[in-house]
């Protein structure tokens, strides 16, 4: 781990001046400063000298802890709220359980005690190439070429990827956030601003070492939900190699909702563990609303969501495993059965 | 706490002030920004019970409790934990035998070589501590972050389920 400058911020404008200060004048692809909180996953990426910050501000002291209630009737998770306390929280069991099912089935208690809502919106791939810094990573080292194109692809994206980088968003509690069109409050040297969850994730493009439209010193400070009760319809399915603490091959969340007839009124879809960021496609969700649930509809929604996938030799097996993990996802959602996330045999 | 006094800067930081509760005793310290708790608990404090797997949060030997929650002490720098309770496996069990759990570690014979076992102990003494799981496959699920490569997981399960069967029930 490289020798870095430590500063312990007590809010969240010296957090941000800070950041500031230490971000002028940097090129645009490294970050000589970054925020920690948890530590998780940059503390990790530092020992591997992949992160290797020149100052670290501290911002757990930040009063940025509290799950609550908002005016509207939606609910604000701080970003300092740990994974696991977000996960656990009564009001997100009620209404919006498929963030906590997508939560619990992430890494580990160990991790999800520590880990952050803010963190675990701004961690970084697990792509292995990003990992190694004896290949090259276009992430890593601008430039530098992508180890991943013509190397081991198992956990690699299927869609949205590009000539540059073809790594994949890591993060289960994304997906569950991107069907509740959650919104990410993020506060930076302009003031504060608020991010659609699906605008925050990027696809790699020709600058893959942005993961996120975040701004250089920029600072997430919450993650609201709209208002709402997702209990009644929803899951999230999580196929990975094994049944426990992996990363997802592929992840569906659902949440839906049915009138008395037994018609979709809503119905929203996101795969995780494709692509670098969360996956929804709104035409394919608009071929369910309106219509009663069934299984052919379903694989209709899952080919549109799949329109323009492309293997890369190793992964070419999720195109298939999506198709399939979405016509299933929606038929638990459907029959108001959500995949547990202790008990492994598929719901 | 004054963040003047608790920034650090150059090539060759200065140590930071650190209070810290481990297992009962109060400390207080100065610890360099990048020491991490495992290192500062193992060299620092002779606390050697709690164990340097892959210091990269994949195997869960390093796991202690932190305000009474499980953590990975790898991944935790040290200043981060100024004010914190720390438990490691040297003050669970302080009967001089050994806790429930490590009494029902032995009883299952529950290792092999047992390099994973503090942290197993650890994750299983939050586990009965904060009721969050009650079946076998709760436990499984649970304690999925405390990988142990002799394969003993069948007798370290029914050990934290005897210790669970011991206990007030979630209904009772």
């Amino acid at each position: 781990m490289n020798r870095f400058d430590y500063e312990r911020a007590t809010d969240v404008a010296q957090a941000v001046g800070l950041a500031d200060r230490a971000m002028a004048n940097a090129a645009e692809s490294v970050a000589p400063a970054r925020f920690l909180a948890g530590g998780t996953n940059l503390v990790d990426l530092m020992k591997e000298d992949v992160e290797c910050p020149h100052t670290l501000i501290d911002v757990n002291r930040l009063p940025l802890r509290a799950i609550e209630e908002l005016p509207d009737g939606g609910l604000r998770l701080g970003a300092l709220a740990t994974n696991a306390e977000t996960a656990d929280h009564p009001l997100v069991r009620a209404r919006y359980p498929v963030l906590s099912s997508a939560i619990l089935s992430g890494a580990t208690r160990q991790l999800r005690n520590a880990a952050t809502n803010g963190g675990n919106l701004n961690q970084r791939t697990r792509c292995c190439y990003f990992y190694d810094t004896a290949t090259p990573c276009n992430k890593r080292t601008p430039g530098a070429g992508c180890g991943a194109i013509g190397g081991f692809t198992r956990m690699h994206a299927i869609l949205g990827a590009s000539a540059y980088c073809v790594a994949t968003n890591p993060s289960d509690m994304a997906v569950a956030l991107a069907v509740l069109d959650a919104r990410v409050r993020v506060t930076g040297p302009q003031g504060e601003r608020t991010i659609p969850l699906l605008d925050y994730h990027r696809l790699p493009g020709d600058q893959p070492w942005r993961d996120n439209n975040l701004g250089a010193a920029e600072l997430v400070t919450a993650v609201d939900l709209p208002p709402g009760d997702f209990s009644a319809h929803y899951t999230y399915l999580k196929l990975r190699d094994r049944l426990s603490y992996a990363f997802a091959l592929v992840s569906v969340a659902v949440v839906l909702a049915r009138d008395d007839a037994g018609r979709c009124t809503d119905v929203r879809i996101a795969l995780g563990g494709v692509a670098h960021k969360p996956w929804r496609v709104l035409d394919a969700e608009a071929l369910l609303r309106a219509n009663a649930p069934d299984r052919a509809l379903f694989e209709q929604v899952a080919a549109r969501m799949l329109d323009g996938a492309v293997g890369l030799g190793d992964n070419d097996f999720k195109i298939e495993l999506a198709r399939r993990a979405i016509v299933r996802a929606l038929e638990q959602a459907a029959s108001g059965r959500p995949q547990s996330h202790t008990d492994k045999r598929l719901a | 706490m004054d963040t003047s006094t608790v920034s650090s800067r150059g090539a060759d930081p200065g140590a930071l002030p650190v209070t810290l509760e481990v297992n009962g005793a109060a400390l207080s310290l100065t610890v360099a920004p990048y020491v991490t708790l495992l290192d500062l608990l193992r060299e620092r404090l002779q606390l050697t019970g709690t164990k340097k797997g892959c210091d990269h949060g994949q195997c869960g030997a390093c796991t202690v409790l932190v305000d009474g929650k499980p953590i990975n002490s790898c991944l935790k720098l040290a200043v981060t934990a100024d004010g914190a309770r720390v438990t490691t496996i040297e003050g669970l069990g302080t009967d001089g035998r050994g806790g429930a759990l490590q009494r029902a570690f032995i009883e299952h014979d529950a290792f092999q070589c047992g390099y994973c076992t503090p942290g197993q102990v650890c994750s299983a003494a939050a586990l009965v501590a904060e009721g969050v799981a009650f079946t076998y496959d709760e436990v499984r699920e649970y304690m999925s972050g405390n990988l142990c490569r002799c394969g003993a997981y069948p007798n370290i399960t029914d050990a934290v389920m005897d210790v669970l069967r011991q206990q007030p029930g979630p209904d009772t």
